[in-house]
């Protein structure tokens, strides 16, 4: 070695300087690392500890108008389990198996969410009974990774009577959360399915609260709280609707087991006091997943209680449509309500060929328009019908907005059925495959035109008032009314006391007359192909200033004063029930 | 000669404040939420081995420098053996479980001769350098020291243990340079391996050949010896592909990772991960003494081994990271000040060779931890947890307290 102390000191320096360029270079990556890119490593550190458990929000409470319960929230449980990979969940999942039950289903759904959002804890069961949880509170040692939490549970006190516009809650499905329409929802969050839960989604929804878990390394829970501040969830605010449960509750007894039909009452102005559709189902026991026997057990059933017969079924309005006739015919002049048609009623009309009954085949003889609709009277319908026109006629179905949806705030409502114009019957026929006998049919409510309980009671509250129409509203939505027609009130009087001749001694309805209340309507008859006819009443009372229209069909109810009686109850029980006190609903 | 009555202070200081510093951060890393006895109990018997280690670093301040060049040969016969024995008997451990590193006796480890092995070939390696007059200045005039680390070398690569064999080659090479060989021929005697690596990139090899070529001819060194390197050059590239093959998979997945520690986040680049991760999150004042949430819930891997450094920058920040760091510096600098100073050219060797070695150590661990260098399996000097590494430390520490106050020059603050 040469071993110089020059040579020695300055080998020295050169080793300190390479031992001092080294540490620099690592005291100067730990300042980038630590310093400059800490904000990045902090978070993944945060991302590693702690696992979000999503603290479900209570959605919003339903009321009444008078502040009755329809829809609140009861105490329930979820549990979930977190999870580093799919394989390791289906095995905690099969281990899980041996204590609770749960079915291959519900393992592969799980394992479904868990791929779709890795980082949740992956829901196993949504709504688990007290009996399960304590179970698993039991061998809570052997599953580090399970987290056991409240959630409240959707509950609808009054189940069976507020089914036909409530709808329900379950789970957001993997489709919805792919579209676009369900943005900022996470798998395993409930959704509303149904009614108005779906309709006022937005704002029933609550804001979702956190609480923050610390997990190790294989994902075991070693801090249930305090890891990070809780979140907290935001509940929603109450809906308060223009429902009246008392009423609600009226009809679904009234209807009972046997009547099946659709019912909407609602004031004058759009308020809706009921709707109802008969027979009904429980929707509390749609609530955290249907059980597959009630679903094919209502599915099952000929009467078909999932098909809202207010909002969805569609009939031929029968009767109940003259007073578009009328009104038609009054508005364009051709006729007063004074005015006969040339042929009187002999129980039959002859057209062409063809003879055209009336449904009396006594016969009513010459009657004025008022007392056409007293009577029903197909006979002087169908001359009115053929004065108007098919053209006019069918135009003014359109402009009287029998084409469209009553725009009630429900999802699902089915658009009535009438014809565009008279192309329709070329299309549908061939130009000269028709003749304008359809004019006839189309007079007296029957032919190419189907109305729901919801489009006929919208109809008739132009009546009720001066000529425009409320479109039916439950929630929060505003007040909607638009002109249908414009008659001078000498016109409105008639119409409305003829109406109220149905509901007397001398009209269709004679049986549905109630002491003390005139209520004025129109009992219908809706041909059916299928078995007996449908039953139809429309109408509103008091005549003198309306408070409730109301809007009754009764399948297979075979004739209308049997609907007009059903109505006239409900009318009844709606204007001469002592008075109830509201509730205070302002602190929810 | 000068015989000094005091022994180096500073030096000792710092060697103490390095093992307090890594007993504490080796109790931290016990501190987990699911405590693992084995690790939970580990500072206990660091605290044992330190105390070992220190007494037995007395003794051997105690000894003449004369005495330990007198025991180099047979120490170093013992440490090849020992190595040997280790390859046929030896068992893996921990993180290391396919590696043949520990004698264990009766299921009892009884410790890495490894470790000791560092120190006797540095020894070794200076009673050969500092038999001859003048610094080798030809690749014939290296066979003799080269072979004096090969041996020991293709031992520990064989168990395999990258991270000793890169310590040996530290060594090799700082102790040919602090003996005066000229950077020319540390440039051709490291230009095989040089070649072994850029033999991946046909270009870069390309390019390294001719410069390489160059430098031989510019220098004209033997034709023996130009021909001996071209032609080992060649091989190397040639072979590096096959060699490449021969790895074990867990060294190949190494290499790779370090390319790219994101291609397996799951597992092998799982810990340079997780282990940036806990140094990043440290911030400037870290995130507790043992409150780093990495560590507690087993993201860290290794953490009181390898990875120990990666708790000091968690759980104390940039600033427990500069203050350690710092303490290296200032013990590598006062440890050079001792080779400098030494009386002789053996015992200045010596010094400097157990420098070199601790460098490749604190470079290559601290290194690993930022993903600034592939990881090897290699502890970090006075604080990673292990008995004979504590030992050998301060085993140094005594040989570098005794040539420092054998060595020239008064006695001085540091």
């Amino acid at each position: 070695m040469s071993f110089h102390p020059n040579e020695i000191q300055r080998r020295g320096r050169f080793a300190r300087a390479i031992v001092g360029i080294t540490v620099a270079l690592l005291v100067g990556a730990f300042f980038r690392t630590q310093v400059l890119q800490n904000a990045t490593y902090a978070l993944k550190s945060e991302e590693n500890r702690l696992r979000e458990v999503p603290l479900p929000a209570p959605r919003g409470m339903i009321y009444d108008r008078h502040g009755l319960i329809i829809a609140e929230n009861i105490p329930g449980y979820s549990v979930s389990i977190l999870s580093p990979s799919p394989d390791s969940l289906r095995a905690s999942l099969e281990r899980l198996g041996a204590i609770v039950t749960l079915s291959d289903d519900a393992i592969e759904s799980a394992v479904r969410r868990m791929r779709r959002d890795p980082n949740r804890p992956t829901v196993v069961l949504s709504d688990a009974s007290f009996d399960q949880v304590s179970v698993l509170e039991e061998h809570r040692s052997e599953f580090p990774s399970l987290i056991i939490q409240a959630s409240p549970k959707r509950y609808y006190p009054d189940g069976p009577v507020v089914s036909a516009f409530v709808g329900y809650t379950g789970e957001i499905s993997e489709s919805e959360l792919n579209s676009a329409s369900y943005d900022g929802y996470k798998s395993g969050q409930q959704i509303g399915r149904a009614g108005l839960e779906k309709q006022y989604e937005k704002e029933l929804r609550g804001r979702e609260g956190s609480r923050f878990v610390e997990v190790d390394a294989r994902g075991r829970v070693v801090r249930e709280s305090g890891a990070r501040p809780d979140l907290l969830p935001v509940p929603a605010r109450a809906l308060k609707t223009h429902l009246d449960l008392d009423l609600q509750r009226y009809i679904a007894s009234y209807f009972g087991d046997s009547l099946q039909g659709g019912v909407l009452a609602m004031e004058p102005t759009g308020e809706v006091l009921a709707v109802y559709s008969a027979p009904t189902f429980d929707p509390n026991r749609f609530i955290g997943g249907i059980p597959k026997d009630y679903w094919a057990e209502l599915n099952a059933d000929p009467r078909r209680p999932l098909y809202n017969k207010a909002i969805q079924g569609r009939y031929p309005p029968g009767s109940t449509f003259k007073l578009a006739m009328a009104a038609m015919a009054l508005e364009s002049g051709i006729v007063t309500l004074n005015d006969r048609m040339p042929a009187p009623c002999t129980g039959g009309y002859t057209f062409g060929t063809r003879r055209f009954k009336c449904w009396d085949h006594k016969g009513h003889g010459s009657l004025t328009l008022a007392q056409a609709i007293e009577k029903s009277c197909d006979v002087y319908f169908y001359q009115l019908g053929l004065r108007i026109g098919l053209t006019k006629l069918i135009a003014g179905g359109v402009d009287l907005d029998f084409r469209d949806r009553s725009g009630i705030d429900l999802p699902n409502e089915s658009a009535p059925l009438w014809p565009y114009a008279v192309d329709y019957y070329n299309r549908l026929f061939g130009p000269r495959g028709w003749t304008n006998a359809v004019v006839l049919n189309l007079s007296i409510g029957q032919g190419e035109n189907s109305q729901t309980v919801a489009s006929m009671a919208r109809f008739f509250t132009a009546l009720a008032t001066d000529g425009e129409a409320a479109t039916p509203i439950i929630g929060d939505s505003p007040i909607k009314r638009s002109r249908l027609f414009t008659l001078d009130d000498e016109d409105m009087q008639g119409l409305r006391s003829a109406l109220a001749g149905v509901v007397s001694g001398r009209g269709t309805a004679a049986s549905a007359v109630v002491q003390g209340v005139t209520i004025g309507g129109k009992t219908g008859t809706a041909q059916n192909t299928h078995g007996a006819d449908h039953a139809w009443f429309v109408g509103f009372a008091p005549v003198e200033s309306p408070q409730i229209v109301i809007s009754v069909m009764l399948e297979f109810g075979e004739h209308g004063s049997r609907a007009a009686r059903a109505a006239s109850k409900i009318i009844a029980h709606y204007l001469k029930r002592p008075a109830i006190t509201p509730l205070n609903t302002e602190g929810e | 000669m000068i015989r000094r009555a005091f022994a180096d202070y500073p030096l000792v200081m710092l060697a103490l404040l390095l093992s307090a510093y890594g007993i504490a951060i080796v109790y931290s890393a016990g501190q987990t939420n699911v405590p693992i006895p084995y690790i939970e109990g580990a500072w206990k018997r660091q605290l044992a081995w330190f105390l070992i280690a220190i007494v037995a670093a007395w003794f051997i301040s105690k000894a003449s420098v004369r005495f330990l060049e007198w025991v180099a040969v047979p120490a170093y016969v013992l440490g090849v053996l020992l190595l040997a024995i280790t390859l046929i008997i030896g068992s893996g451990a921990g993180t290391a479980a396919s590696m043949k590193g520990w004698i264990t006796i009766a299921g009892v480890r009884i410790g890495q001769p490894a470790e000791l092995a560092k120190v006797c070939v540095v020894l070794m390696l200076a009673k050969v350098l500092s038999g001859s007059r003048d610094a080798p200045r030809s690749l014939v005039d290296l066979w003799k020291p080269a072979l004096v680390v090969l041996i020991p070398w293709i031992l520990v690569m064989a168990q395999p243990d990258l991270g000793t064999g890169m310590v040996f080659i530290g060594i090799f090479f700082g102790m040919l340079f602090w003996t005066g060989v000229s950077a020319r021929l540390l440039l051709l005697v490291a230009s095989p391996a040089i070649s072994l690596v850029l033999a991946f990139s046909t270009g870069l090899w390309g390019a390294w050949f001719l410069l390489l070529l160059a430098v031989v001819i510019l220098y004209k060194p033997y034709v023996v010896e130009g021909v001996v390197l071209v032609v080992a050059n060649v091989l190397m590239g040639v072979a590096a592909p096959l060699l490449w093959e021969r790895l074990e998979p867990h060294q190949q997945a190494r290499l790779l990772v370090f390319l790219d520690p994101s291609q397996d986040p799951r597992a092998t680049g799982y810990h340079v991960i997780q282990s940036k991760i806990a140094i990043g999150s440290g911030g400037w004042l870290g995130k507790g003494y043992t409150l780093g949430t990495q560590k507690r819930l087993a993201f860290l891997p290794a953490q009181h081994t390898d990875f120990i450094f990666s708790v000091v920058g968690e759980e104390l920040g940039f600033l427990g990271v500069t203050v350690a760091l710092a303490l290296f510096l200032a013990l590598f600098w006062r440890a050079i000040r001792v080779a400098t100073r030494a009386s002789d050219s053996f015992s200045s060797l010596v010094a400097f060779g157990l420098i070199a070695g601790w460098f490749v150590h604190v470079a290559e661990n601290v290194g690993m931890t930022l993903s600034l260098l592939p990881v090897t399996g290699i502890p970090l000097p006075f604080f990673s947890y292990g008995g004979s590494f504590m030992l050998a430390c301060w085993i140094s520490i005594g040989i570098l307290v005794r040539i420092s106050s054998e060595g020239r020059g008064i006695a001085d603050a540091f």
